[in-house]
Protein backbone atom coordinates (compact mmCIF):
# COMPACT_ATOMS: atom_id res chain seq x y z
CA UNK A 1 0.00 0.00 0.00
CA UNK A 2 2.85 2.87 0.74
CA UNK A 3 4.65 1.50 -2.31
CA UNK A 4 1.67 2.19 -4.38
CA UNK A 5 1.43 5.38 -2.77
CA UNK A 6 4.90 6.71 -3.28
CA UNK A 7 4.78 5.32 -7.14
CA UNK A 8 2.05 7.73 -7.79
CA UNK A 9 4.01 10.37 -6.41
CA UNK A 10 6.89 9.67 -8.54
CA UNK A 11 4.66 9.83 -11.29
CA UNK A 12 3.40 12.88 -10.16
CA UNK A 13 6.34 14.58 -9.75
CA UNK A 14 7.88 13.18 -13.42
CA UNK A 15 4.68 14.66 -15.02
CA UNK A 16 5.41 17.47 -13.62
CA UNK A 17 9.42 18.33 -14.32
CA UNK A 18 8.25 17.19 -17.77
CA UNK A 19 5.75 20.53 -17.85
CA UNK A 20 8.18 22.68 -16.39
CA UNK A 21 10.76 21.50 -18.79
CA UNK A 22 8.13 22.21 -21.49
CA UNK A 23 7.27 25.52 -20.14
CA UNK A 24 10.78 27.26 -19.26
CA UNK A 25 13.02 25.91 -21.96
CA UNK A 26 11.82 28.14 -24.55
CA UNK A 27 12.88 31.21 -22.57
CA UNK A 28 16.07 28.98 -21.98
CA UNK A 29 16.14 28.68 -25.98
CA UNK A 30 15.73 32.55 -26.65
CA UNK A 31 18.55 33.49 -24.47
CA UNK A 32 20.73 30.73 -26.01
CA UNK A 33 19.54 31.56 -29.31
CA UNK A 34 20.88 35.21 -28.44
CA UNK A 35 24.38 34.16 -28.35
CA UNK A 36 24.41 32.12 -31.56
CA UNK A 37 24.58 32.60 -35.40
CA UNK A 38 21.37 32.31 -37.97
CA UNK A 39 22.45 28.54 -38.88
CA UNK A 40 22.87 27.45 -35.21
CA UNK A 41 19.56 28.89 -34.13
CA UNK A 42 17.69 27.34 -37.02
CA UNK A 43 19.73 23.85 -36.48
CA UNK A 44 18.22 24.07 -32.69
CA UNK A 45 21.87 24.23 -31.19
CA UNK A 46 21.44 24.07 -27.37
CA UNK A 47 24.14 25.39 -25.88
CA UNK A 48 25.60 29.03 -25.64
CA UNK A 49 27.82 30.46 -28.50
CA UNK A 50 30.07 33.70 -28.58
CA UNK A 51 27.25 35.57 -31.17
CA UNK A 52 26.24 37.50 -28.76
CA UNK A 53 28.12 40.78 -29.14
CA UNK A 54 27.41 40.38 -33.23
CA UNK A 55 23.75 40.00 -32.96
CA UNK A 56 23.24 43.18 -30.92
CA UNK A 57 25.51 44.87 -32.82
CA UNK A 58 24.00 43.99 -36.33
CA UNK A 59 20.00 44.38 -34.17
CA UNK A 60 20.95 48.16 -33.46
CA UNK A 61 23.00 48.40 -36.85
CA UNK A 62 20.55 47.39 -39.51
CA UNK A 63 17.03 48.37 -37.35
CA UNK A 64 16.99 51.57 -35.21
CA UNK A 65 16.08 49.86 -32.41
CA UNK A 66 16.76 53.01 -30.04
CA UNK A 67 13.43 54.88 -32.12
CA UNK A 68 11.45 51.51 -32.68
CA UNK A 69 11.78 50.96 -28.96
CA UNK A 70 10.68 54.67 -27.60
CA UNK A 71 7.83 53.84 -30.23
CA UNK A 72 6.60 51.26 -27.98
CA UNK A 73 7.05 52.76 -24.81
CA UNK A 74 5.55 55.97 -25.63
CA UNK A 75 2.19 53.98 -27.17
CA UNK A 76 2.04 51.98 -24.43
CA UNK A 77 2.62 55.10 -21.51
CA UNK A 78 -0.44 56.92 -23.24
CA UNK A 79 -2.60 53.42 -23.95
CA UNK A 80 -2.06 52.71 -20.26
CA UNK A 81 -2.56 56.16 -18.66
CA UNK A 82 -5.38 56.68 -20.97
CA UNK A 83 -7.11 53.81 -20.15
CA UNK A 84 -7.03 54.27 -16.50
CA UNK A 85 -8.04 57.61 -16.49
CA UNK A 86 -11.20 57.12 -18.60
CA UNK A 87 -11.98 53.61 -16.83
CA UNK A 88 -11.13 54.63 -13.19
CA UNK A 89 -13.66 57.81 -13.78
CA UNK A 90 -16.07 55.99 -15.39
CA UNK A 91 -16.17 53.19 -13.20
CA UNK A 92 -16.21 55.37 -9.83
CA UNK A 93 -19.31 57.50 -11.89
CA UNK A 94 -20.88 54.32 -12.56
CA UNK A 95 -20.45 52.81 -8.23
CA UNK A 96 -20.50 55.53 -6.15
CA UNK A 97 -23.20 57.55 -8.22
CA UNK A 98 -25.12 54.32 -9.20
CA UNK A 99 -28.71 55.61 -10.01
CA UNK A 100 -31.40 53.20 -12.23
CA UNK A 101 -30.45 55.47 -15.69
CA UNK A 102 -26.73 54.80 -15.44
CA UNK A 103 -27.38 50.80 -14.73
CA UNK A 104 -28.75 50.59 -17.65
CA UNK A 105 -26.23 52.81 -19.50
CA UNK A 106 -23.42 50.47 -18.05
CA UNK A 107 -25.50 47.21 -18.74
CA UNK A 108 -25.46 48.64 -22.48
CA UNK A 109 -21.89 49.04 -22.32
CA UNK A 110 -21.11 45.71 -20.56
CA UNK A 111 -22.34 43.89 -24.09
CA UNK A 112 -19.92 45.47 -25.80
CA UNK A 113 -17.46 43.47 -24.34
CA UNK A 114 -18.36 40.42 -26.35
CA UNK A 115 -17.48 41.61 -29.30
CA UNK A 116 -14.50 41.10 -30.99
CA UNK A 117 -11.94 43.76 -31.58
CA UNK A 118 -11.60 41.79 -35.21
CA UNK A 119 -15.40 42.99 -35.94
CA UNK A 120 -13.99 46.42 -35.01
CA UNK A 121 -10.83 46.09 -37.71
CA UNK A 122 -12.83 47.70 -40.74
CA UNK A 123 -14.73 50.44 -39.49
CA UNK A 124 -12.09 51.78 -36.86
CA UNK A 125 -9.74 51.59 -39.73
CA UNK A 126 -11.77 53.96 -41.69
CA UNK A 127 -12.80 56.17 -39.15
CA UNK A 128 -9.32 56.80 -38.25
CA UNK A 129 -8.52 56.92 -41.42
CA UNK A 130 -11.10 59.85 -41.81
CA UNK A 131 -9.34 61.28 -38.54
CA UNK A 132 -6.11 61.97 -40.63
CA UNK A 133 -4.90 59.27 -37.69
CA UNK A 134 -3.70 56.86 -40.24
CA UNK A 135 0.09 56.33 -39.46
CA UNK A 136 0.43 58.32 -36.29
CA UNK A 137 0.43 57.13 -32.75
CA UNK A 138 -2.38 59.19 -31.56
CA UNK A 139 -4.66 57.07 -33.65
CA UNK A 140 -2.86 53.52 -32.41
CA UNK A 141 -3.39 55.19 -28.79
CA UNK A 142 -7.23 55.87 -29.58
CA UNK A 143 -8.05 52.26 -31.04
CA UNK A 144 -6.31 50.83 -27.70
CA UNK A 145 -7.53 52.68 -25.46
CA UNK A 146 -10.98 52.11 -26.93
CA UNK A 147 -10.63 47.87 -27.39
CA UNK A 148 -9.95 47.48 -23.60
CA UNK A 149 -11.75 50.41 -21.77
CA UNK A 150 -15.04 48.57 -21.35
CA UNK A 151 -13.29 45.07 -20.03
CA UNK A 152 -11.22 47.86 -17.40
CA UNK A 153 -13.87 49.77 -16.72
CA UNK A 154 -16.11 46.64 -15.66
CA UNK A 155 -13.20 45.28 -13.71
CA UNK A 156 -12.13 48.28 -11.41
CA UNK A 157 -16.12 48.73 -10.98
CA UNK A 158 -15.92 44.95 -9.31
CA UNK A 159 -13.01 46.11 -7.45
CA UNK A 160 -14.49 49.36 -6.36
CA UNK A 161 -17.43 47.76 -4.74
CA UNK A 162 -14.85 47.34 -1.68
CA UNK A 163 -14.52 51.06 -1.18
CA UNK A 164 -16.32 51.69 2.19
CA UNK A 165 -19.06 54.83 1.01
CA UNK A 166 -18.57 56.24 4.04
CA UNK A 167 -15.29 57.42 3.33
CA UNK A 168 -16.71 59.79 0.96
CA UNK A 169 -20.12 60.64 2.59
CA UNK A 170 -17.52 61.32 5.78
CA UNK A 171 -15.19 63.93 3.15
CA UNK A 172 -18.60 65.88 1.73
CA UNK A 173 -19.57 66.51 5.39
CA UNK A 174 -16.59 67.99 6.05
CA UNK A 175 -16.97 70.17 2.53
CA UNK A 176 -14.57 68.44 -0.38
CA UNK A 177 -15.67 68.62 -3.64
CA UNK A 178 -16.65 65.53 -5.44
CA UNK A 179 -13.19 66.00 -7.55
CA UNK A 180 -10.62 66.01 -4.54
CA UNK A 181 -12.89 63.26 -3.19
CA UNK A 182 -11.94 61.05 -6.31
CA UNK A 183 -8.54 62.70 -7.05
CA UNK A 184 -7.17 62.77 -3.49
CA UNK A 185 -9.35 60.62 -1.17
CA UNK A 186 -10.69 57.69 -2.86
CA UNK A 187 -7.30 56.88 -6.36
CA UNK A 188 -5.04 56.95 -3.16
CA UNK A 189 -6.83 54.43 -1.14
CA UNK A 190 -7.35 52.32 -4.61
CA UNK A 191 -3.72 51.91 -5.24
CA UNK A 192 -3.52 47.98 -5.95
CA UNK A 193 -6.53 47.80 -8.63
CA UNK A 194 -5.06 50.91 -10.31
CA UNK A 195 -2.04 48.93 -10.20
CA UNK A 196 -3.58 45.76 -11.45
CA UNK A 197 -5.63 47.89 -14.22
CA UNK A 198 -2.49 49.25 -15.20
CA UNK A 199 -0.26 46.09 -15.50
CA UNK A 200 -2.96 44.46 -17.64
CA UNK A 201 -2.78 47.24 -20.14
CA UNK A 202 1.03 47.73 -20.34
CA UNK A 203 0.64 43.68 -21.27
CA UNK A 204 -2.35 44.33 -24.27
CA UNK A 205 -0.45 47.62 -25.17
CA UNK A 206 3.40 46.48 -25.54
CA UNK A 207 2.44 42.92 -27.03
CA UNK A 208 -0.07 44.46 -29.45
CA UNK A 209 -0.01 43.42 -32.99
CA UNK A 210 -2.98 43.66 -34.74
CA UNK A 211 -3.89 47.32 -34.45
CA UNK A 212 -0.12 48.64 -35.32
CA UNK A 213 0.02 46.37 -37.70
CA UNK A 214 -3.26 48.21 -39.36
CA UNK A 215 -2.76 51.36 -38.25
CA UNK A 216 1.51 52.13 -38.83
CA UNK A 217 2.83 51.57 -42.29
CA UNK A 218 6.12 53.12 -41.82
CA UNK A 219 9.17 52.01 -40.51
CA UNK A 220 9.39 54.92 -38.47
CA UNK A 221 6.59 54.85 -36.56
CA UNK A 222 7.17 51.34 -35.63
CA UNK A 223 6.96 49.14 -32.80
CA UNK A 224 9.00 46.49 -30.96
CA UNK A 225 6.37 43.65 -31.90
CA UNK A 226 5.58 44.99 -35.82
CA UNK A 227 9.88 44.98 -36.54
CA UNK A 228 10.16 41.50 -35.04
CA UNK A 229 7.70 40.33 -36.65
CA UNK A 230 8.82 41.80 -40.33
CA UNK A 231 12.36 40.78 -39.52
CA UNK A 232 11.37 37.02 -39.33
CA UNK A 233 9.41 37.17 -42.11
CA UNK A 234 12.51 38.31 -44.41
CA UNK A 235 13.37 35.81 -47.09
CA UNK A 236 17.13 34.64 -45.11
CA UNK A 237 15.74 35.42 -41.64
CA UNK A 238 18.75 36.08 -39.59
CA UNK A 239 17.41 34.47 -36.48
CA UNK A 240 20.38 34.88 -33.56
CA UNK A 241 19.37 38.73 -34.17
CA UNK A 242 15.65 37.79 -34.52
CA UNK A 243 15.88 35.68 -30.87
CA UNK A 244 18.56 39.07 -29.67
CA UNK A 245 15.28 41.31 -30.29
CA UNK A 246 12.79 38.91 -29.04
CA UNK A 247 15.05 38.82 -25.73
CA UNK A 248 14.81 42.73 -25.54
CA UNK A 249 11.07 42.78 -26.13
CA UNK A 250 10.18 39.95 -23.48
CA UNK A 251 12.53 41.60 -20.78
CA UNK A 252 9.85 44.61 -19.45
CA UNK A 253 6.63 42.01 -19.46
CA UNK A 254 8.93 39.55 -17.39
CA UNK A 255 10.60 42.38 -14.88
CA UNK A 256 6.65 43.49 -14.50
CA UNK A 257 5.32 39.92 -14.10
CA UNK A 258 8.33 39.08 -11.20
CA UNK A 259 8.14 42.70 -9.95
CA UNK A 260 4.37 42.72 -9.35
CA UNK A 261 3.28 39.22 -9.35
CA UNK A 262 0.12 39.80 -6.87
CA UNK A 263 -1.19 42.21 -8.78
CA UNK A 264 -0.98 40.57 -12.34
CA UNK A 265 -2.85 37.50 -11.30
CA UNK A 266 -5.26 39.70 -9.28
CA UNK A 267 -5.99 41.86 -12.19
CA UNK A 268 -6.23 38.52 -14.23
CA UNK A 269 -8.72 36.94 -11.86
CA UNK A 270 -10.56 40.31 -11.89
CA UNK A 271 -12.06 39.16 -14.82
CA UNK A 272 -13.77 36.46 -13.22
CA UNK A 273 -14.98 37.69 -10.20
CA UNK A 274 -18.71 38.01 -11.51
CA UNK A 275 -19.90 34.47 -10.79
CA UNK B 1 -39.11 70.54 4.72
CA UNK B 2 -35.59 72.53 4.60
CA UNK B 3 -34.19 69.30 4.99
CA UNK B 4 -36.31 67.72 2.16
CA UNK B 5 -35.29 70.30 -0.42
CA UNK B 6 -31.63 70.22 0.28
CA UNK B 7 -31.24 66.22 -0.02
CA UNK B 8 -33.40 66.72 -2.97
CA UNK B 9 -30.90 69.40 -4.79
CA UNK B 10 -28.04 67.19 -3.25
CA UNK B 11 -29.33 64.19 -5.05
CA UNK B 12 -29.65 66.55 -7.90
CA UNK B 13 -26.29 67.81 -7.95
CA UNK B 14 -24.97 64.30 -7.32
CA UNK B 15 -26.18 63.04 -10.03
CA UNK B 16 -24.77 65.60 -12.36
CA UNK B 17 -21.83 64.74 -11.00
CA UNK B 18 -22.65 60.91 -11.93
CA UNK B 19 -22.89 62.08 -15.57
CA UNK B 20 -19.63 63.69 -15.54
CA UNK B 21 -17.52 61.21 -14.44
CA UNK B 22 -18.71 58.41 -17.04
CA UNK B 23 -19.03 61.37 -19.75
CA UNK B 24 -15.57 60.47 -20.74
CA UNK B 25 -15.89 56.95 -21.42
CA UNK B 26 -19.11 57.66 -23.15
CA UNK B 27 -17.96 59.91 -25.23
CA UNK B 28 -15.09 57.80 -26.23
CA UNK B 29 -16.71 54.47 -26.80
CA UNK B 30 -19.77 56.00 -28.60
CA UNK B 31 -17.38 57.46 -31.01
CA UNK B 32 -14.78 54.65 -31.19
CA UNK B 33 -16.84 51.52 -30.41
CA UNK B 34 -21.04 51.81 -31.02
CA UNK B 35 -20.56 54.15 -34.00
CA UNK B 36 -17.98 51.25 -35.72
CA UNK B 37 -19.92 48.40 -35.04
CA UNK B 38 -23.08 50.63 -36.36
CA UNK B 39 -21.48 51.61 -39.34
CA UNK B 40 -19.94 47.99 -39.50
CA UNK B 41 -23.81 46.90 -39.96
CA UNK B 42 -24.32 49.28 -42.75
CA UNK B 43 -20.97 48.25 -44.86
CA UNK B 44 -22.18 44.40 -44.05
CA UNK B 45 -25.08 45.32 -46.87
CA UNK B 46 -22.65 47.13 -49.40
CA UNK B 47 -20.96 45.34 -52.31
CA UNK B 48 -17.53 47.29 -52.99
CA UNK B 49 -14.65 46.62 -55.04
CA UNK B 50 -12.10 49.20 -54.11
CA UNK B 51 -14.14 52.54 -53.85
CA UNK B 52 -16.84 51.85 -55.50
CA UNK B 53 -20.31 51.16 -53.63
CA UNK B 54 -23.02 49.49 -54.14
CA UNK B 55 -26.04 48.33 -51.95
CA UNK B 56 -26.65 44.51 -51.62
CA UNK B 57 -28.78 43.91 -48.52
CA UNK B 58 -28.32 40.53 -47.39
CA UNK B 59 -26.09 39.66 -50.77
CA UNK B 60 -23.35 39.75 -48.97
CA UNK B 61 -24.02 37.21 -46.39
CA UNK B 62 -25.58 35.05 -48.91
CA UNK B 63 -22.51 34.84 -50.54
CA UNK B 64 -20.23 33.76 -47.67
CA UNK B 65 -22.07 30.01 -48.25
CA UNK B 66 -20.57 29.67 -51.82
CA UNK B 67 -16.98 31.43 -50.81
CA UNK B 68 -14.80 28.40 -50.48
CA UNK B 69 -12.23 30.88 -48.74
CA UNK B 70 -14.54 31.43 -46.46
CA UNK B 71 -15.94 28.23 -45.56
CA UNK B 72 -12.19 26.70 -45.48
CA UNK B 73 -11.42 29.79 -42.74
CA UNK B 74 -14.89 28.56 -41.16
CA UNK B 75 -13.32 25.04 -40.81
CA UNK B 76 -10.03 25.48 -39.70
CA UNK B 77 -11.17 27.95 -37.22
CA UNK B 78 -13.72 25.78 -35.94
CA UNK B 79 -10.86 22.94 -35.78
CA UNK B 80 -8.90 24.54 -33.65
CA UNK B 81 -11.48 25.61 -30.83
CA UNK B 82 -13.17 22.02 -31.02
CA UNK B 83 -9.63 20.34 -30.25
CA UNK B 84 -7.18 23.04 -28.66
CA UNK B 85 -9.73 24.20 -26.20
CA UNK B 86 -10.73 20.87 -24.68
CA UNK B 87 -6.78 19.88 -24.44
CA UNK B 88 -5.97 22.69 -22.57
CA UNK B 89 -8.92 23.35 -20.39
CA UNK B 90 -8.41 19.63 -19.46
CA UNK B 91 -4.81 19.98 -18.83
CA UNK B 92 -5.24 23.38 -16.89
CA UNK B 93 -7.22 21.47 -15.27
CA UNK B 94 -5.27 18.74 -13.99
CA UNK B 95 -2.02 20.81 -13.13
CA UNK B 96 -4.15 22.58 -11.08
CA UNK B 97 -5.48 19.88 -9.46
CA UNK B 98 -2.03 18.62 -8.46
CA UNK B 99 -0.81 22.03 -7.15
CA UNK B 100 -3.38 22.37 -5.30
CA UNK B 101 -1.98 19.55 -2.96
CA UNK B 102 -0.48 21.00 -0.09
CA UNK B 103 1.73 17.77 0.29
CA UNK B 104 3.82 18.65 -3.37
CA UNK B 105 6.74 19.92 -3.09
CA UNK B 106 8.09 23.20 -4.86
CA UNK B 107 4.36 24.73 -5.69
CA UNK B 108 4.87 27.84 -6.01
CA UNK B 109 8.08 27.28 -8.66
CA UNK B 110 5.98 25.25 -10.65
CA UNK B 111 2.91 27.61 -10.79
CA UNK B 112 5.18 30.18 -11.44
CA UNK B 113 6.66 28.15 -14.62
CA UNK B 114 3.43 27.05 -15.89
CA UNK B 115 2.13 30.47 -15.53
CA UNK B 116 5.50 32.22 -17.22
CA UNK B 117 4.01 31.27 -21.27
CA UNK B 118 0.87 33.59 -20.78
CA UNK B 119 3.99 36.50 -20.12
CA UNK B 120 5.23 36.52 -23.53
CA UNK B 121 4.04 38.61 -26.60
CA UNK B 122 2.13 36.09 -28.68
CA UNK B 123 4.38 37.50 -31.83
CA UNK B 124 7.32 36.25 -29.73
CA UNK B 125 6.60 32.68 -28.72
CA UNK B 126 4.96 32.51 -32.21
CA UNK B 127 8.23 33.18 -33.82
CA UNK B 128 10.09 30.85 -31.18
CA UNK B 129 7.74 27.98 -32.34
CA UNK B 130 8.30 28.23 -35.93
CA UNK B 131 12.31 28.32 -35.15
CA UNK B 132 11.74 25.27 -33.14
CA UNK B 133 9.60 23.33 -35.23
CA UNK B 134 11.72 23.92 -38.60
CA UNK B 135 12.52 21.04 -40.04
CA UNK B 136 16.24 20.18 -39.47
CA UNK B 137 14.95 22.45 -36.58
CA UNK B 138 15.12 21.49 -32.28
CA UNK B 139 11.84 19.40 -32.10
CA UNK B 140 13.36 17.28 -34.74
CA UNK B 141 16.22 17.18 -33.86
CA UNK B 142 14.95 15.86 -30.32
CA UNK B 143 12.67 13.10 -31.58
CA UNK B 144 15.18 12.04 -34.10
CA UNK B 145 17.70 11.55 -31.39
CA UNK B 146 15.49 9.57 -28.72
CA UNK B 147 14.05 7.18 -31.74
CA UNK B 148 10.61 8.20 -31.75
CA UNK B 149 10.54 9.04 -35.11
CA UNK B 150 12.66 7.86 -38.33
CA UNK B 151 12.29 10.81 -40.48
CA UNK B 152 12.10 14.36 -39.70
CA UNK B 153 8.13 15.71 -38.84
CA UNK B 154 7.44 18.26 -41.81
CA UNK B 155 5.69 20.36 -39.09
CA UNK B 156 5.18 23.94 -40.84
CA UNK B 157 5.35 22.48 -44.32
CA UNK B 158 2.38 19.88 -44.34
CA UNK B 159 -1.45 21.10 -43.74
CA UNK B 160 -1.93 19.05 -40.82
CA UNK B 161 1.40 19.21 -39.14
CA UNK B 162 1.05 22.69 -39.39
CA UNK B 163 -2.10 22.55 -37.92
CA UNK B 164 -0.84 20.71 -35.17
CA UNK B 165 2.05 23.02 -34.27
CA UNK B 166 -0.19 25.70 -33.99
CA UNK B 167 -2.52 23.74 -31.47
CA UNK B 168 0.85 23.06 -29.41
CA UNK B 169 1.70 26.55 -29.21
CA UNK B 170 -1.65 27.71 -28.28
CA UNK B 171 -1.65 25.36 -25.79
CA UNK B 172 1.73 25.75 -24.77
CA UNK B 173 0.55 29.78 -24.13
CA UNK B 174 -2.88 29.66 -22.12
CA UNK B 175 -2.57 26.44 -20.61
CA UNK B 176 -1.05 28.26 -17.23
CA UNK B 177 -2.77 31.31 -17.81
CA UNK B 178 -6.03 28.82 -17.63
CA UNK B 179 -4.39 27.07 -14.42
CA UNK B 180 -4.24 30.06 -12.03
CA UNK B 181 -8.06 30.79 -12.65
CA UNK B 182 -8.63 27.21 -10.79
CA UNK B 183 -5.84 27.21 -8.67
CA UNK B 184 -7.55 29.97 -7.00
CA UNK B 185 -11.20 28.83 -7.27
CA UNK B 186 -9.68 25.40 -5.96
CA UNK B 187 -8.10 27.05 -2.87
CA UNK B 188 -11.92 28.18 -2.06
CA UNK B 189 -13.31 24.46 -1.53
CA UNK B 190 -13.29 23.36 1.76
CA UNK B 191 -10.34 20.49 2.35
CA UNK B 192 -13.34 18.72 4.40
CA UNK B 193 -15.49 17.33 1.26
CA UNK B 194 -12.23 16.02 0.11
CA UNK B 195 -11.84 14.53 3.16
CA UNK B 196 -15.65 12.97 3.47
CA UNK B 197 -14.78 11.72 0.31
CA UNK B 198 -11.96 9.82 0.69
CA UNK B 199 -13.57 7.89 4.01
CA UNK B 200 -16.50 7.16 1.48
CA UNK B 201 -13.44 5.52 -0.59
CA UNK B 202 -13.06 8.06 -3.29
CA UNK B 203 -9.51 8.12 -4.50
CA UNK B 204 -7.79 10.83 -6.30
CA UNK B 205 -9.22 10.43 -9.60
CA UNK B 206 -12.70 10.06 -8.74
CA UNK B 207 -12.39 12.75 -6.11
CA UNK B 208 -11.24 14.79 -10.02
CA UNK B 209 -13.88 13.73 -11.55
CA UNK B 210 -16.97 14.22 -9.27
CA UNK B 211 -15.86 16.72 -6.44
CA UNK B 212 -13.35 19.50 -8.61
CA UNK B 213 -15.07 19.65 -11.72
CA UNK B 214 -18.74 19.78 -10.88
CA UNK B 215 -17.74 22.52 -7.88
CA UNK B 216 -15.75 24.48 -10.72
CA UNK B 217 -18.01 24.87 -12.99
CA UNK B 218 -18.72 28.22 -13.45
CA UNK B 219 -15.38 29.26 -13.75
CA UNK B 220 -14.70 26.03 -16.37
CA UNK B 221 -17.95 27.83 -18.12
CA UNK B 222 -15.89 31.32 -17.90
CA UNK B 223 -12.80 30.04 -19.08
CA UNK B 224 -14.29 28.16 -21.87
CA UNK B 225 -16.30 31.35 -23.29
CA UNK B 226 -12.84 33.70 -23.29
CA UNK B 227 -11.23 30.73 -24.95
CA UNK B 228 -14.17 30.44 -27.56
CA UNK B 229 -13.72 34.29 -27.95
CA UNK B 230 -9.81 33.89 -28.46
CA UNK B 231 -10.05 31.32 -30.71
CA UNK B 232 -12.71 32.87 -32.79
CA UNK B 233 -10.04 35.85 -33.17
CA UNK B 234 -6.73 33.68 -33.90
CA UNK B 235 -4.86 36.38 -35.77
CA UNK B 236 -1.55 36.64 -34.67
CA UNK B 237 -0.07 33.35 -34.66
CA UNK B 238 -1.23 31.63 -37.84
CA UNK B 239 0.15 35.28 -39.65
CA UNK B 240 3.22 34.62 -38.13
CA UNK B 241 4.01 30.97 -38.79
CA UNK B 242 2.97 31.46 -42.26
CA UNK B 243 6.36 31.10 -44.07
CA UNK B 244 6.98 34.95 -44.86
CA UNK B 245 4.66 36.18 -42.67
CA UNK B 246 2.10 38.95 -43.66
CA UNK B 247 3.13 38.90 -47.05
CA UNK B 248 2.74 35.29 -47.90
CA UNK B 249 0.52 34.29 -50.28
CA UNK B 250 -1.56 31.59 -48.60
CA UNK B 251 -1.47 30.98 -44.95
CA UNK B 252 0.20 28.23 -43.67
CA UNK B 253 0.91 25.71 -46.32
CA UNK B 254 -2.50 24.83 -48.68
CA UNK B 255 -4.07 27.74 -46.20
CA UNK B 256 -4.27 25.56 -43.78
CA UNK B 257 -3.55 28.03 -40.75
CA UNK B 258 -6.30 30.61 -42.45
CA UNK B 259 -8.41 31.78 -39.76
CA UNK B 260 -11.62 33.50 -39.85
CA UNK B 261 -10.14 37.42 -38.23
CA UNK B 262 -7.17 35.88 -40.95
CA UNK B 263 -9.36 36.23 -43.68
CA UNK B 264 -11.02 39.62 -42.65
CA UNK B 265 -7.61 40.99 -42.71
CA UNK B 266 -6.68 39.22 -46.43
CA UNK B 267 -10.06 41.08 -47.80
CA UNK B 268 -9.38 44.25 -46.21
CA UNK B 269 -6.16 45.04 -46.43
CA UNK B 270 -3.97 42.04 -49.01
CA UNK B 271 -6.59 41.37 -52.14
CA UNK B 272 -8.13 45.00 -53.50
CA UNK B 273 -10.28 46.00 -50.66
CA UNK B 274 -13.44 45.13 -50.15
CA UNK B 275 -14.77 46.10 -47.15
CA UNK B 276 -17.89 46.10 -47.41
CA UNK B 277 -18.06 41.86 -47.96
CA UNK B 278 -14.91 41.82 -45.41
CA UNK B 279 -17.99 43.76 -42.63
CA UNK B 280 -20.39 40.63 -43.61
CA UNK B 281 -17.47 38.10 -42.21
CA UNK B 282 -16.73 39.95 -39.59
CA UNK B 283 -20.57 39.85 -38.06
CA UNK B 284 -20.56 36.24 -39.00
CA UNK B 285 -17.62 36.22 -36.68
CA UNK B 286 -19.60 37.74 -33.61
CA UNK B 287 -22.61 36.24 -34.40
CA UNK B 288 -20.35 32.77 -34.39
CA UNK B 289 -18.87 33.62 -30.50
CA UNK B 290 -22.44 34.60 -29.35
CA UNK B 291 -24.00 31.53 -30.49
CA UNK B 292 -21.04 29.19 -29.44
CA UNK B 293 -21.23 31.46 -25.72
CA UNK B 294 -25.02 30.19 -25.42
CA UNK B 295 -24.70 26.54 -26.37
CA UNK B 296 -21.63 26.56 -23.86
CA UNK B 297 -24.00 28.16 -21.21
CA UNK B 298 -26.87 25.03 -22.21
CA UNK B 299 -24.77 22.90 -21.51
CA UNK B 300 -23.11 23.25 -18.70
CA UNK B 301 -25.71 25.64 -17.26
CA UNK B 302 -28.27 22.86 -17.26
CA UNK B 303 -27.17 20.77 -14.32
CA UNK B 304 -26.70 23.96 -12.14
Amino acid sequence: MKKHYSINRILVYVFLVFMFIVSVFPFYWMVAGMTNNAVDVIKGKMTFGNQILSNITTLFATYNMVRILLNSLKVTGFTVLGILIVSSMAAYGFQIYSSPAREKVYGFIILFMMVPPIALMIPLFRLIVKMHLLNTHSGLVLTSIASATVFIIFFLRQSFKAFPYEIIQAARVDGAGEFRIFFSIFIPSMKSSYAAAAIYSFMASWNAYLWPLIILQTDKQKTITLMISSMSSAYFPEWGVIMTAIVIATLPTIIVFFGFQKYFVQGMLGSSLKQ
Amino acid sequence: MTEKGISRSFIKQKDKYGWLFISLALILLGVLLFYPIVYSLYLSTMSSKGIVQKFVGFGNYVKLFQDSMFILALKNTLTFFLIQVPIMLFLALILANILNDKTIKYRGIFRTAFFLPAVTSLIAYTILFKMMFSLDGFINGVLLNVHIINSPIPWLLDPFWAKVTLIIGLTWRWTGYNMIFYLSALQNIPEEIYEAAKIDGANKVKQFFYITIPLLKPLILFTAVMSTIGTLQLFDEPMNLSQGGVTSATTGPGNSLLTLSVYVYNLCFKYMPSFGYAATVSYAIVLIVALLSITQFKIMGDKK
